[in-house]
Parts: structure tokens; C-alpha cells; sequence
């Protein structure tokens, strides 16, 4: 049994690159000693830009259970109009964490008695060298320093080997840039 | 080397280490990136290989069944209605005692139309004369893969290697990549005691009589009954046959485990859990829970579903007092048929009927309905006491109406 294991819930939609990002951070955390990681992502029938979710877990323990989170301890969103069109927050553990894209101030966001922590990552992926709405990599950056469970170096390391032939330096500083420009909230 | 990749990957690494020589297949969900995968590896290079695109599954196998006629290791994978649209060819290439491989990633069957995971596919082509590996993760998937060439070959026997759509096929999990230098120790190219050679020409699986004749030599040919016979016979030694294999595959690689079952906390269980494929691993955080409550429960996988060990299975199980059968398939109109298999196992190779234990049997996750932990405790609670198993229909997890 898993006592040990964080669980990540990602949402996104589809074509925004959630279950890249996701499997960069399993990548990221394996190679960091966490033996135990499954991105477990949840298919429905959608289409690009509809609503899409994946799980990763990880542990220091090989993962048995590959149904999907239903009880995650932090909530990553790559687009903070899914907090109007989805219950992405459902579940999320007391004094979990959330990680929101948007341009809108932390104190705009409220969820009962859970962390929020907030970059704009659309504006500062443009500003690192990427396509607009490229926000994958940069969300990445805000996951890490929200959350302290893995160094931003590790995770800059995963970015450029998933992107190699796809801008990896320009991945990599939209992590950083997202990290820096990262903004915390909620109960702390 | 350990990467973390889906189980697809895995299954297609598998193959292309062990040198695949064609490939056949036709694009369905989920199994579809398995094949990408194989396509991307010989366009580039990686691998050696034939790749056939076909217009159907059933092509696909005709493709397979005529290149192992011919002596080349083959490969194909599908799902669901694929793997259906192949069911003649399926028992052909049985009958034909061709050593192909297939990976069915499981899906449900329409109609109607699901494109979500269960056991229906697979558990439906039962009795085509296949032998059938159920795998438990990616590190099972690859190798399986691989033994599953080196036992198919060693028993002219084709295998089917099952592993469940989406929850492993597209998961992403870490495994361990064998090395090429191994692989090709553990299995060397084909030798096929038999082929095809323009040279050398003969007719192969012609019509058979019903009695047995003299062939053109003037010896005595097997009739379709041998014929039939042979294969079952050779099926129950693919049982042994399977061990050596894992034997051989444990001194080459230094991992290795009982090829037949998977028992976790069993040995002093009252209660065993069965299941096949992802499930069986999801239900050990189940046992662990019952075990933090006292209840002394255990989960045994099912890994070589046919042949089916049965005398081993019977005695892995005849110790407790419930046996808990969770089941993605059914016989419609009876019950799950990995329960029929057990029980009638139970039957054969345990003592009195009081001193047997008893089996009850639960349907869930038809279509890909979401299989919850807490379904799943809620179904052991209620099984392991010992009026656990009163009543003997069968026990739907997840059924909701209106």
C-alpha cells in the first residue's frame, strides 16, 4: 500500500500538451530516486480543445493501483477557463495545492482553506522564445516551485531531452521564467 | 537500461529485440501506437524487418500466416473487432501449428461501440487453440513479448501476449529495457522445422478425412482427429514447456518469476482475490487495506491462462476457505470463464466437496466503467466471511440504473 505517494491531477485541453508535461515531471521524478511513477492519462472521445485530465503518481514504491486520481494532493491547469467549464478541482486533498495559468491576480482565486499558486505562463512561454500557447513547459516551472518536491534543474534536464528537436532552450527558460514569476496564495 | 515509456512501447521494444522478421498489422484503438511504433523502427532502421500494411486484421494475419509458413518470425496486434475480424484466421494459424506472436491490447467488443478496456476480446478467442499471457505491467509486457517467441517456437504453438487497453497501454511507466546482447542469447533466429521453398513445392493444410490414409510415401497420415488431438496434447506440454522457457529467460537476465500465477500475500490467506491483467495488481492495495483490518486476504494473478495450470492453480487456492473471482468478460448466460475454469479446477484436484473452498464471482469494468478502490474493498468485505460466498449468480461492481 501506498502511503507514501503524491498524487498530481493535470488538466488541460486537448493538443495543450497536459500529458507531455505530465510525463516530463514522471521523467523528472524517476530520475530524482522516486522508484514508483505512473502518468496514468484518462481518454475520453475529445477533440482538441475540449477538456482533458491525466494522474500522475509518485512514490517511493512501485505504483499497484492505475485508476485514476480521485483524491490528488495537488491540481495543475494549463488554462484557467477550465475552472469555469469542469470540477478540476474535485477531490483535492485538505490543504492541497493548486497551480493555475492566468493572467489574473493570486487573490482573485479562493478554494477552501488550499494553496494557490498562479504565472501568468501564456505571457512568459511567448517571452522565452515560444509559439503562443505553447504553455506546457512552462507550467512545469510553476508546478516546481509551488510544490518544492523536485529541484528546478532536474526538471529543466527532462524539458530539454523531451523538446530536443523542438526548441529545448526555449522550453527550459519558459520553466524558468514561469518559475521566477511564480505568485503564492490561498492558506500558505 | 530503465526508461519510462507507455506499455505499447514496451511491447513494441520487445519485438524489435526480438529481430521480428514481418510484421502485419491494421491500425485500431487502442493498439494503434504499438504498430506506429514497430512502422517508425523499420522506416528508420532500428529493426530488420518486412512491414505489410493490409487493409483488415484479417489480412493481417493471412500476411503472418503465410510469411511463418515461410519460415520468418512474424508479429501482428490488435483489439477488440480486430482481433474478431481475424477469428478464422486466429484458428488457422493454430491448426497450422505456425509460432506467431500477437499482442492483443484489450478492449471491450461492440456493439455498441466502446473503444474502453475490458477482457471480452481476448477471453472470447478462448478455444481457437492460442496459447493466452496475461500481462500485469509494462516490465511483464516486454518481456512476455520475448518468451512468448521462444515458446511459441519451442511448441509450434501461436501466443497470444494481453495486456489491458489504456490502463496499460497508454500509461506511462518505468521499465527495464533488456539488452539486445541478452535478447539475442536468450533467443536465437528462428529455425523453423519446416518451410515453404519454391524448390520444394507442397500443398500444406489440405483437406483432411475424416479417417486416417496413406500419404504419397504410402505411410500412414494423421486424420483431422490426430491432427486435433496433437494440438491439445502439445498445448498441456506447452504447460512444463512455458517453465523451461522462464528458467532459461531467469539464468540469462537474473529476473524471472513463476510463469503460471502471481500470488501475493497468500501463503496463510483465507481469502484469495483472482484476477487477470492490471486489475490483479490494482487489487493488492486492496489486500493490503483488508490486512491493516485483520482479515487475512491474499490476490493471485493468473499470468498462463491457456493451456490453464489447473492442478496448480487448484493448489494454490485449496488451502482457503472463499476464492473471489473479478472478472472484465462473462459467458454470457452463465458466469465469468476464468470462474468456470477455477472452479472446475477446484473440482478435479481438491478433496470432499465441504473441504473445498467456495467461489464467488464479480463482473466489473465492462467497457472501461471506472474500477474504484473502494468498489473493489466494499466487493472483498462483503466476500470474506464465511457466509461470503452464499448464492451462486453472479455479482455485478458498478451497475447503476435510473
Amino acid at each position: 500500500m501506498n502511503n507514501d505517494s503524491i498524487e498530481i491531477r493535470w488538466h488541460g485541453r486537448g493538443g495543450q500538451g497536459a500529458i507531455t508535461a505530465a510525463k516530463i515531471v514522471a521523467k523528472a521524478m524517476f530520475a530524482s530516486g522516486y522508484s514508483g511513477v505512473a502518468m496514468v492519462p484518462t481518454f475520453g472521445t475529445e477533440r482538441r480543445g475540449a477538456p482533458v485530465f491525466t494522474s500522475l503518481k509518485v512514490s517511493r514504491e512501485k505504483i499497484y493501483d492505475l485508476s485514476p486520481t480521485t483524491r490528488p494532493d495537488i491540481v495543475v491547469i494549463l488554462d484557467h477557463l477550465l475552472l469555469e467549464e469542469a470540477d478540476v478541482t474535485q477531490g483535492l486533498k485538505k490543504g492541497g495545492l493548486i497551480v493555475i495559468n492566468t493572467p489574473r491576480a493570486v487573490k482573485n482565486y479562493r478554494f477552501n482553506g488550499s494553496r494557490v499558486a498562479v504565472a501568468n505562463v501564456t505571457e512568459l512561454s511567448v517571452k522565452a522564445g515560444l509559439p503562443q500557447g505553447m504553455v506546457n513547459s512552462g507550467i512545469i516551472g510553476v508546478f516546481a516551485k509551488a510544490s518544492g518536491i523536485i529541484e528546478l534543474s532536474a526538471l529543466t534536464q527532462a524539458i530539454e531531452e523531451e523538446f530536443v528537436r523542438r526548441k529545448p532552450r526555449e522550453n527550459a527558460l519558459a520553466a524558468r521564467l514561469c518559475y521566477d514569476g511564480t505568485i503564492l496564495g490561498g492558506r500558505r | 537500461m530503465q526508461i519510462i515509456e507507455t506499455g505499447n512501447v514496451a511491447a513494441a521494444l520487445g519485438v524489435k529485440l526480438a529481430r521480428a522478421q514481418v510484421i502485419a498489422a491494421y491500425p485500431i484503438t487502442p493498439q494503434t501506437p504499438l504498430t506506429e511504433k514497430l512502422s517508425e523502427f523499420i522506416e528508420s532502421g532500428e529493426m530488420q524487418a518486412e512491414y505489410v500494411p493490409v487493409e483488415s486484421e484479417h489480412s493481417a494475419l493471412a500476411v503472418c500466416i503465410a510469411a511463418s509458413s515461410a519460415g520468418a518470425r512474424s508479429f501482428t496486434a490488435t483489439s477488440a473487432n480486430g482481433l474478431l475480424y481475424m477469428h478464422e484466421q486466429i484458428h488457422w494459424a493454430a491448426g497450422a501449428r505456425l509460432p506467431l506472436v500477437m499482442c492483443v491490447v484489450n478492449r471491450g467488443v461492440g456493439a455498441p461501440w466502446t473503444i474502453w478496456n475490458d477482457h471480452q476480446d481476448s477471453i472470447s478467442q478462448r478455444d481457437t487453440g492460442w496459447i493466452q499471457i496475461y500481462a500485469n505491467d509494462h516490465q511483464q509486457i516486454i518481456d512476455s513479448v520475448i518468451k512468448a517467441f521462444a515458446l511459441a517456437e519451442e511448441v509450434m504453438i501461436p501466443v497470444m501476449v494481453c495486456y489491458d487497453g489504456y490502463i496499460l497501454s497508454h500509461t506511462h511507466m518505468p521499465f527495464d529495457v533488456p539488452e539486445e546482447r541478452l535478447v539475442d542469447e536468450f533467443l536465437p533466429p528462428y529455425l523453423p522445422p519446416y518451410s515453404l521453398d519454391p524448390a520444394d513445392p507442397a500443398n500444406l493444410n489440405t483437406v483432411t478425412m475424416p479417417d486416417v490414409r496413406p500419404d504419397v510415401r504410402g505411410d500412414t497420415a494423421p486424420g483431422y482427429m490426430e491432427i486435433r488431438y496433437l494440438l491439445h496434447k502439445d498445448m498441456l506440454e506447452a504447460i512444463p514447456a512455458f517453465e523451461r522457457v522462464e528458467e532459461r529467460f531467469r539464468s540469462v537476465f537474473g529476473r524471472g518469476s513463476n510463469p503460471y500465477i502471481e500470488p501475493y500475500r497468500c501463503e496463510d490467506a483465507d481469502y484469495i482475490a483472482v484476477a487477470l491483467g492490471s486489475l490483479s495488481y490494482h487489487l493488492r492495495d486492496v489486500v493490503d487495506t483488508l490486512r491493516n483490518e485483520g482479515v487475512r486476504a491474499g490476490v493471485m494473478s493468473v499470468h498462463l491462462y491457456r493451456p490453464f495450470p489447473d492442478e496448480l492453480i487448484a493448489r494454490a487456492l485449496s488451502g482457503c476457505s472463499g476464492v473471489v473471482v473479478f472478472e472484465k468478460a462473462l459467458s454470457y448466460g452463465y458466469q465469468g470463464a476464468l470462474c468456470s475454469d477455477i472452479k472446475s479446477a477446484l473440482y478435479r484436484h481438491t478433496g470432499e466437496p465441504g473441504g473445498r473452498p467456495f467461489v464467488v464471482n464479480y463482473i466489473l469494468g465492462l467497457g472501461g466503467r471506472e474500477i474504484t478502490t473502494p468498489d473493489l474493498l466494499d466487493a472483498m468485505r462483503s466476500s470474506c466471511s464465511p457466509d461470503g460466498g452464499s448464492g451462486d449468480e453472479t455479482r455485478w461492481i458498478g451497475l447503476r440504473f435510473s
